[in-house]
């Protein structure tokens, strides 16, 4: 997009999501999926940033997740009350706006810092040393929230403040894709692809390989810990099994369903794969309704597994069509080439 | 002859393998140097301690009278040595001009907050960049191929975009890593043009690592020989053709007593 | 000094069941240079086999806990892992031989994804009662620690399972195939080694040591459930990478420091100040420490590779 036309499209997006947040009613169940289906997008777009545009396979993006989570319910539960002298829940009066995003953009800030520390030693490795590497902070970021009893711990933690909404959440998910966007589309942004498709070579014409890296996953954290904000102030119950390894799993499926290198298609995939539970549950409804007999037990079981139904669909995906739905359009090299051994340099 | 880059006594060890011995070399602003050797002598090793790949184990490399050595490949890069690889090195998910427009990100004046904020000064200079890339892409004609992706070049058309991008950095040295591979004798003859033509016209060194014996004789001023990491021979391809040191190491010692 | 040794002989044990599941990843890596996810899921498929074994044998047979009932057990265990390893492989894995490693390592998150959730479909989502194979008595009581027959047959079977691979790779002919195969692929099978056969051979391998590891755990710990392979496998994993990825007595000693240590940190936890719900993330830290330091491990050898 050039110049000022993205400024536009960002103003929009925001005068829209506030008009609809605030004239269009909504019944709860509608509402429960759009603010997912807010958060994934932004979860799926900022990992696609890592993950996608600089191909570096980040496992570790619900750790980050949950540090925003966490620590801005904290902000709100905790802290804000003693600051502002207010009652349990700041959100009311003309404050809150602030406080909310304040909560927001501190959580995800801490989020950031988490990412600079974990992505400098981290980002020196390799392709699956990354992955395991990037695994293992998150884990390690699960262990420490779950031992730690001032956050709720084992016990999980209520957040007070149900501040979420439809325009926070699709503010935050434009912003999240005018950043990721415009920054790729840039001659500074080729740089992240610079280094996705050979790092080697990037070097070679001056691109600093380790400060693309780095600048990518911090962002991707950031982003991480405001959508990690903006779900713990809808669901408004945190546990940190929710940000375990599978939840990280869960976006890499949208952002390699999408088409790595995609962000159009990476929102798509975002979109689709929240939407999946519900058809899910939804066929065997279907199914009675359209020949009046229910599905067999087994197939109903399955269906409910939704887990399972990843997996294969996972497996299937490589198999089949590695870039992923929409990455037929610009194939990132380095998922449909061949597999040549000698094609990296192990910094040291 | 005062020297551009300067290797001084460059030692490389792999663990138990010594790839470089001693090796010492000068390239001053305007030369052509080659350098030739059996396979496996170590030139793409000398390419990889100039740029910045590999650190030596011992030894000097200055460029411009400053030591390059521990410093970061991208780093090198800034200060003025470009390459390409044997193994033709692009950015395969790239087109032709993104290629290209990527060696520029390095001076870049603006860096993420205007590509977010998209101001006068981003669009200026994107403005400006995307004018130079077509330049350099229209000077080895291109241009015609900008949005191709640069897999579905010809072969010898991604040879001539990989040095295009090399170029497009604003070297004061050029290390061409065995460009003439899988050529025909006409493309060949063109590379040698294309060779010469370079130097002139951006007025820079050029080291080149070949085993086509004629390019490398046929463009080369000054050319230097390697063996197991030795450098055996310099001087003017006439002088080296007729070394008994190098005939011996690429004929083997029968030849030499021929 | 006490406490100190019964840890160690604690820890020894724990960490001979990381050992077995780290061959296999690290004999995998070898080959293939490829981090095979769904390894730790074979662990738990290998107790699953060995608990219906057992069922079935005592409601057929109606069989009292013994050795050579034990013997059984294991070997039904192995021998069928080895062929869902081997069927694994060849299904997911080997289509995808040439393409990106990124591709292959998602397809093995996408197949242990299916073995825990499929597991949790048709075994139940547990926890199940790992029948007793074998009786368990003490064999050493001293007051400073006490040795139970179960720590010995753990130690004992691997330490006869390890002797077993070491001949398999250095004196046989497909061991040797192997060992070609992970130093030169394109070398090996110009000298007319079937590359595909020693894959699936490697990966029956790794399978079967799994499910001996499935069934000592089961054997120690009677608790079994679908999920069971998530911790053991990624401890297994980092084991593996401490010992030096693809160095076969490397994952071995990599498994004992890391049982130890674990075992250590917990046993010490209130003379350290360190909570043992810490456990978990002992593994972890040692990933990361081992990862910043010295990726290619306790005895591996840096690699370059060539520009």
């Amino acid at each position: 997009m050039k110049g000022s036309a993205s400024k536009l499209y960002l103003a929009i997006a925001a005068a829209v999501s506030f008009a609809i947040s605030y004239w269009v009613p909504m019944d709860q169940y509608v509402r429960e999926i759009v603010l997912t289906i807010g958060i994934n997008i932004i979860l799926a777009v900022s990992l696609n940033l890592v993950n996608g545009y600089a191909g570096q396979f980040s496992l570790g993006h619900a750790g980050f997740m949950a540090i925003g989570a966490y620590f801005s319910a904290a902000v709100t539960t905790f802290w804000a009350p003693k600051w502002f002298g207010a009652s349990t829940d700041i959100t009311s009066g003309f404050t809150a706006p602030l406080v909310f995003l304040f909560a927001l953009l501190s959580g995800a800030l801490l989020a950031a810092v988490a990412g600079l520390i974990i992505g400098i030693p981290s980002l020196r490795l390799r392709g699956d040393y990354l992955a395991i590497a990037t695994l293992g902070f998150g884990e390690i970021i699960r262990v420490v929230i779950q031992n730690t009893d001032a956050i709720g711990g084992s016990r999980g933690f209520t957040v007070m403040s149900g501040y979420t909404n439809f325009f926070w959440t699709y503010l935050f998910a434009a912003l999240t894709i005018y950043v990721v966007a415009n920054l790729v589309h840039s001659a500074y942004g080729r740089g992240f692809l610079a280094v996705r498709d050979d790092e080697v070579a990037a070097e070679a014409v001056g691109v600093n390989t380790t400060k693309y890296k780095v600048i990518a996953f911090v962002l991707a954290a950031f982003f991480a810990g405001i959508a990690g904000g903006l779900y713990a102030h809808f669901k408004q119950y945190l546990h940190p099994d929710g940000f375990s390894f599978l939840k990280s799993i869960e976006v890499v499926v949208m952002v390699i369903l999408g088409g790595m290198g995609s962000t159009a298609g990476v929102i798509a995939a975002a979109v689709f794969l929240s939407l999946l539970p519900e058809v899910l549950r939804f066929i065997p409804q279907f199914y009675e309704r359209s020949f009046g007999i229910p599905l067999p037990h087994l197939i109903d079981e399955l269906l409910k597994n939704r887990m399972l139904i990843y997996s294969v669909l996972l497996i299937a995906l490589m198999l089949t069509r590695p870039q992923g739905i929409f990455g037929g359009l610009k194939r990132p090299a380095f998922l449909s080439g061949k597999k040549t051994r000698a094609a990296h340099v192990i910094p040291s | 002859m005062s020297s551009l880059l300067e290797l001084r006594d460059c030692t490389m060890q792999f663990g138990g393998l010594t790839a470089l011995s001693n090796l010492s070399l000068q390239i001053g602003p305007h030369d052509l140097v080659g350098l030739i050797g059996p396979n496996g002598a170590g030139k793409t090793t000398v390419f990889n301690i100039i740029t910045g790949i590999y650190e030596p184990t011992s030894g000097a490399i200055d460029l411009g009278g400053q030591s390059i050595i521990g410093r970061k490949a991208s780093a090198i890069a800034a200060r003025g040595i470009a390459r390409t690889f044997q193994n033709i090195r692009l950015f395969a998910s790239l087109s032709v001009y993104d290629n290209v427009r990527a060696a520029f990100t390095m001076r870049l004046k603006h860096g993420i907050a205007h590509a977010l904020w998209r101001g006068r000064p981003f669009q200026k200079e994107e403005a400006e960049i995307s004018d130079q890339v077509v330049e350099i892409l229209r000077i080895f004609h291109l241009e015609d191929s900008r949005e191709t992706p640069c897999k579905s070049l010809s072969y010898g058309d991604q040879r001539r975009l990989e040095i295009v991008r090399a170029l497009a950095t604003r070297p004061q040295l050029l290390l061409l890593d065995e460009p003439a591979a899988g050529m025909n004798p006409r493309e060949k003859e063109q590379l040698m043009e294309l060779i010469q033509f370079v130097k002139e016209k951006f007025q820079i060194a050029v080291l080149l690592v070949e085993h086509d014996m004629k390019v490398v004789m046929g463009i080369c001023a000054r050319v230097a020989v390697l063996d197991y990491g030795i450098k055996i021979a310099e001087g003017t391809p006439a002088e080296v053709q007729r070394n008994p040191k190098v005939i011996e190491a690429y004929l083997g010692q029968e030849a030499v007593t021929q | 000094m006490n406490q100190f040794i019964q840890q160690l002989i604690n820890g020894l044990s724990l960490g001979s069941i990381y050992a077995l599941i780290a061959l296999g990843y690290t004999m995998v890596y070898g080959v293939l240079r490829f981090i095979n996810f769904a390894h730790g899921d074979v662990f738990m498929v290998g107790a699953y086999t060995g608990y219906y074994a057992a069922r079935w044998i005592n409601g057929r047979f109606n069989t009292e806990p013994s050795i050579p009932f034990a013997i059984l057990v294991l070997t039904i265990s192995m021998v069928v892992c080895a062929i869902v390893g081997i069927v694994i492989e060849r299904l997911a894995y080997a289509p995808l031989r040439n393409r990106a490693r990124l591709t292959v390592l998602i397809t093995a998150i996408g197949v242990s994804l299916f073995l825990e959730y499929g597991g949790q479909q048709f075994f139940g989502a547990g926890p199940e009662n790992f029948p007793q194979l074998m009786p368990n008595y003490a064999v050493l009581n001293t007051p400073a620690f006490t040795i139970m027959s179960n720590q010995l047959i753990v130690l004992g079977v691997t330490v006869a399972l390890l002797i077993g691979l070491t001949f398999v790779v250095l004196k046989t002919k497909i061991g040797t195939a192997m060992r070609a195969l992970s130093f030169n692929p394109t070398a090996a099978s110009l000298m007319g080694i079937n590359n595909s056969v020693v894959i699936s051979f490697t990966f029956g391998l790794g399978s079967a040591l799994a499910a001996a590891a499935g069934i000592l755990w089961a054997v120690n710990y009677p608790s079994i459930n679908p999920l069971m392979g998530l911790l053991p496998g990624v401890k297994a994993f980092v084991a593996a990478v401490l010992g030096g990825i693809g160095n076969i007595p490397g994952a071995a000693l990599g498994g004992l420091i890391l049982g130890v240590t674990e075992t250590l940190v917990v046993g010490y936890s209130d003379k350290l100040h360190i909570p043992p719900s810490y456990r978990d993330a002992v593994a972890f830290v040692v990933l990361i420490v081992i990862l910043l330091f010295k990726p290619s491990g306790l005895l591996g050898k840096t690699g370059s590779e060539k520009v």
